[in-house]
């Protein structure tokens, strides 16, 4: 699956990329006949973390090579345990962001609310334990790469 | 002789993204690669995740000069 910045012809969307995300062309790509509901959920940079008040930027880097790859794969575990799901887009973007920037946007769209919020729930989830994406932090008093981190995991690990 | 790359916390430990590294095993790649970025880059790597052309490797995973070893620092996507 190709990494696409403007909505794809199929019905998944992955996208890393160092452009503002396209939030509302997700939200209005992922609405289709048979869906009846459209979950979307933006990560959004907030002003402090554990220990760091006055955060003012992130600068996000990826393993250019493989993170589209992994988001592809985090949406495609997610159509095998919600196969109504309708379409899905999963995209995070790069490089520096400013304080209430969206960083991370995930889209499903499903014939009913339930499958489309499960999912979405479970796609950030994973994409959060699964894809090669570091941030680092400027605030108050320094900056440094975020202390939430967790060690990566395998798409095939996430709980069911 | 493998390509090294390193990610991150990883790269800014090493003050590098990319090495050529010698070795015929990731974990030999590893070492020669712990020896010559030194001890920060070393504790880095102790916490880090390793990927060999990109799937999680094995320290005794053969490796050639086309193979890429990653070191994967904990990860804050999202």
């Amino acid at each position: 699956m190709p990494a696409a910045a403007t909505s794809p012809a199929g019905a998944d969307w992955v996208l890393v990329t160092d452009d503002p995300l396209p939030v509302a062309d997700a939200l209005s790509w992922a609405v289709v006949p048979r869906c009846g509901a459209v979950v979307t959920f933006c990560g959004t940079v907030r002003d402090h973390s554990v220990g760091r008040d006055g955060v003012e930027h992130l600068h996000y880097e990826c393993y250019e090579e493989h993170a589209s790859a992994r988001l592809a794969d985090v949406l495609a575990d997610a159509r095998r345990r919600w196969p109504v799901l309708g379409r899905v887009a999963l995209l995070h973007r790069t490089g520096h962001l400013d304080l209430k920037e969206v960083s991370v946007v995930v889209v499903a769209s499903a014939p009913h609310r339930a499958e489309a919020f499960e999912a979405a729930r479970h796609c950030i989830d994973t994409l959060k334990a699964t894809v090669p994406i570091w941030k680092r932090e400027t605030w108050s008093g320094g900056s440094d790469w975020a202390s939430c981190s967790r060690e990566i995991t395998e798409v095939s690990d996430a709980p069911r | 002789m493998a390509r090294l790359r390193l990610l991150g916390p990883a790269r800014d430990a090493a003050g590098t993204a990319r090495a050529d590294v010698p070795g015929a095993t990731v974990g030999e790649v590893l070492d020669h690669a712990r020896a010559r970025f030194g001890e920060r880059f070393a504790v880095v790597l102790e916490h880090s995740a390793t990927w060999l052309n990109g799937a999680p490797a094995a320290r005794d995973e053969s490796v050639g000069e086309d193979d890429e070893v990653a070191v994967l620092p904990p990860v804050s996507g999202g």
